[in-house]
């Protein structure tokens, strides 16, 4: 039994394009640098040339004076009591003018960073919206409050694309490093990025703030369509979606919400329970008399999740409340019921 | 300006071992709750070398999980408590004291000419304060170690089921140790200089120490209030930083970096202090530019009260207050960069010895000036965007905490390891151990450099398999790291225990505490030194002695 739910979990994965768990690196052309993918990476990444080579300069011009310096002026031995030449303790124009030649490398390097910044911060107006919200450990895409129908990210090649990201618990950060863009989902309030795919492909997405136990873990794709292509695939996304019922709804959910990345259906212990045969079990719970795990504690645990915790786990689950319809709810129950 | 003949008008004895604040008191009492700068100095410097080693060996094991991308030595939750306990040890307990509470107790009121400090009993209490602190925030690593990060950030921080509370109270209790420092080096610089010690004839270390006490005063407060808050909200439930609560989770950003990027300077300035004595001394030739050394250390102290915003370019801040944090992150560059050619100058025509702690000075320059250059990366705003967060960040950090302030650290170790023990270490070991040490680092953080500008975000515990090879490579930098500590933590020991007896001015030094013997004696001075002249005139004045290893006044006096 358990197999075939497995099963059916792993077909989904295959519907949706989903069974690589990590995201691909694509092969890049830089040595430094991941893949250029969007308008907004060409500031970026002519900076951090511009400033590779300076770097490059000062640090073999310093290491070149020091390492002269003391094979030119090595001392004999101690013993020799050799007397440094005089020369001239300070020299103010030789000081000021190597104050002011940094400050000449550095006012371009600020005008440009400011300029790339401000860009990177201003989305075109008619940029399409795509919201994410981070939760513990997964990022959660809503296309057009059109619910989420998969764990990554898609979007159509060459349209500006403005997320508007928040989050439901800690501070998260979206980072796209093919789109050299990121910014913070912060809790209570709202922050967006924008970007312009100029290739199509996947680019790994990774949460940059540290976020609790499985930070790591919390990676997605952008999918980058070809034109029309993006289109198809939110019909046929949502079309499939919304015509699953009962436990195949509720193992669509377990993947697409998140809830993998800390509930196993094998048994294994992850930051949550493990749903195999959980449901009717009772379970003892932290500060409070012991419960069966039936429909309504279920119900109660994707709402309210810290009303009751199970003995022995940490307070980490965010609410679904608002992101499940009564649909999902009872499939999600539905699929945790046929894990015995 | 010529150079006086001598720079004090009183010579102290040539240590005869009979009496120095070593032995002038017997007993663990005596060390306890003794009121000697330099007996409180070297208690500090034991106990932050075994929070160095507490702090090493658990960056080893966070580099030995990183080996595999899965899962190589333990789970997740370990892992996230080994970096933070890795983190907040090594800025708390070993960098931010390391200098200054250590090498500068023993050494900063023998430089002055002082007996003591200007307070010996706060000094005191700071050290017991410091060793308070030690304990809550190690207590932590018993109930359920913390797995913040050094940084706190709310709201994980008000949330995570681990012990936060005892680690961020124990920061908190480590904060008035800082203080406590700081004040009372403000005080002795400004009461206690002997007669003719004016501003600008204090050596370059304690113009450096001046300018650390200063933020140290300043800054230290609101990290102490901002760590209270987090620990009001978290057992009182009272919204500050938290949004389901009505707080605001940036505002503790603000709060943290307000101190924690002046913080980077209390680490970072003493470092160039140290560098900025071993130099000359090593190069038998007056430093270049003492002024713009000592004022350039004044303006980074006070430019990097300035700068914190640009620890939140991507935090959701306005793009305006950005702008302005960025702006005034590029001036900081300037006097930096002045240190750096001023001491590279200093070098010019010198009469250079190649010894231990010239060999640390020398790593240095070099690996300073990588951390600095790579931090103008993550001051252009829109490249921070891309490297904020990744591993980027964490090889320029440590290029500059552990390239800069560690090797700095050890360099002054060294330098002044003959004067406060009496003991010589094995010179030639020595060198071995500077060499694995300037290997070890770049081999470990250069990698870092690429992993992060790839895209390699940091704190990660998995990563994706392409990341790998440059993970191992970094892994082998550390374990040669470690040994290269082992190996100096060997020597230094065996010093102590069959170490030839040092001589009064192994190096030639000019600065005041190579005029009192080795070890100094318990008041330092047998009467207040009369100053002459500046910290480093007069090497053509001292002369090499090969029979006691040291040098001494030159009979016949060079103009």
């Amino acid at each position: 039994m358990s197999a075939s739910i497995t099963n059916s979990v792993a077909s989904f994965s295959g519907l949706f394009g989903l069974e690589p768990k990590l995201p691909k690196l694509a092969p890049s052309p830089y040595f430094w640098m991941p893949p250029s993918a969007s308008v907004t990476t060409e500031n970026t990444d002519a900076l951090y040339n511009f400033m590779l080579w300076m770097s490059l300069f000062f640090s073999v011009a310093i290491f070149w004076a020091m390492v002269r310096f003391c094979v030119k002026y090595r001392a004999k031995s101690r013993a020799a009591n050799e007397i440094a030449a005089k020369t001239s303790q300070h020299n103010t124009m030789l000081e000021l003018t190597w104050s002011v030649i940094p400050l000449f490398v550095v006012v371009p390097l600020f005008v440009g960073g400011f300029k790339g910044f401000v860009n990177l911060r201003t989305p075109p107006k008619a940029a399409m919206e795509i919201r994410a919200t981070g939760q513990k450990w997964k990022w959660l895409f809503t296309y057009d409050g059109l619910g989420t129908p998969d764990d990554a990210l898609h979007v159509p090649v060459n349209t500006a694309v403005r997320m508007i990201i928040n989050s439901v618990d800690v501070i998260h950060s979206l980072y796209i490093p093919s789109f050299r863009t990121k910014m913070d989902a912060v809790p209570g309030r709202y922050t967006d990025l924008w970007f312009k795919a100029t290739q199509t492909g996947e680019f790994p997405i990774f949460c940059a703030e540290y976020c609790g136990t499985s930070h790591s873990d919390m990676l997605s794709r952008v999918v980058v369509h070809p034109p029309g292509g993006y289109e198809k695939w939110l019909a046929a996304t949502i079309a499939q979606a919304d015509s699953l019922t009962g436990k195949d709804r509720g193992a669509m959910l377990y993947e697409k919400q998140g809830c993998s990345t800390c509930h196993s259906i094998d048994g294994t212990p992850k930051v949550g329970p493990s749903w195999k045969a959980i449901y009717g079990k009772m379970e003892s719970m932290t500060g409070g008399p012991a419960m069966k795990v039936d429909e309504n504690y279920l119900r109660e645990s994707m709402l309210d999740p810290q009303a009751h915790i199970v003995m022995g786990y940490a307070p980490a689950m965010p609410t679904f409340e608002g992101k499940l319809s009564d649909k999902d709810i009872d499939g999600l129950i539905d699929f945790i019921k046929s894990l015995k | 300006m010529a150079a006086p003949s001598t720079t004090v008008d009183v010579v102290a004895p040539r240590s005869s071992g009979s009496d120095n604040y070593l032995t002038h008191d017997k007993g663990v009492l005596s060390w306890i709750f003794t009121l000697d700068h330099k007996r409180i100095g070297v208690m500090y410097l034991c106990s932050v070398l075994t929070a160095f080693a507490l702090g090493g060996f658990f960056a080893l094991l966070v580099r030995t999980e990183l080996l595999t991308p899965q899962r190589t030595i333990m789970d997740h939750d370990t892992y996230n408590q080994m970096f933070t306990l890795h983190g907040a040890i090594m800025v708390f307990l070993v960098i931010i004291p390391g200098i200054p509470a250590a090498l500068g107790n023993i050494i900063m009121p023998l430089q002055l000419g002082a007996k003591d400090v200007a307070f010996p009993r706060l000094n005191l209490a700071s050290y017991h304060l410091w060793i308070v602190g030690a304990l809550f925030m190690l207590s932590s690593l018993a109930i359920n170690a913390v797995d913040t990060g050094w940084t706190f950030y709310t709201p994980y921080s008000t949330t995570t089921s681990t012990a936060v509370v005892p680690a961020a109270f124990g920061a908190f209790i480590l904060g008035f140790s800082s203080i406590f420092t700081g004040l009372n080096f403000i005080v002795t610089m400004h009461k206690l200089r002997p007669p003719g010690m004016t501003w600008f004839r204090l050596p370059l270390f304690c113009w450096a120490l001046y300018s650390t006490a200063l933020i140290q005063v300043l800054a230290t407060p609101v990290i102490g209030i901002t760590l209270l808050m987090m620990i009001v909200e978290r057992t009182l439930h009272i919204g500050i930083f938290d949004p389901m609560l009505g707080g605001d989770p940036v505002l503790f950003q603000h709060f943290f970096w307000f101190y924690s990027h002046p913080a980077v300077y209390i680490m970072i300035v003493p470092a160039f202090g140290v560098i900025g004595e071993i130099i000359p001394v090593f190069s038998r030739k007056r430093i270049f530019g003492y002024k713009f050394i000592a004022v350039s250390s004044l303006a980074i102290a006070f430019l990097g009260f300035l700068v914190w915003g640009h620890h939140m370019f991507v935090s959701g801040q306005s793009v305006l207050a950005g702008t302005i944090f960025s702006a005034i992150t590029f001036l900081i560059a300037i006097p930096t960069a002045i240190k750096v050619f001023n001491w590279i100058t200093t070098m010019y025509k010198g009469v250079i010895h190649l010894d231990t702690p010239m060999l640390y000075a020398l790593a240095f320059l070099w690996v300073f000036t990588i951390g600095g250059l790579t931090g103008i990366f993550l001051a252009v705003m829109s490249v921070d965007v891309h490297l904020h967060d990744t591993y980027f960040v964490v090889a320029h950090f440590h290029y500059v905490m552990m390239g800069g302030a560690i090797t700095a650290f050890m360099g002054g170790l060294h330098y002044w390891w003959p004067k406060f023990t009496g003991k010589m270490y094995e010179e030639k070991v020595g060198r071995v151990g500077a060499a694995l040490v300037f290997v070890g680092l770049n081999v470990t953080f250069f990698p870092q450099f690429i992993l992060g500008s790839r895209g390699m975000p940091r704190r990660y515990y998995n990563y994706l398999p392409e990341f790998q090879p440059l993970h191992v490579l970094s892994t082998l930098g550390a374990y040669t790291l470690g040994i290269g500590f082992l190996l100096t933590a060997f020597y230094l020991y065996k010093s102590l225990k069959s170490g030839k007896t040092a001589p009064m001015n192994p190096w030639g030094g000019a600065t005041l505490e190579w005029h009192c013997s080795s070890p100094p004696p318990y008041y330092n001075f047998h009467k207040p030194p009369v100053v002459t002249a500046g910290p480093y005139d007069g090497y053509e004045n001292l002369m090499y002695d090969e029979t006691i290893s040291g040098y001494v006044p030159r009979k016949e006096k060079i103009v």
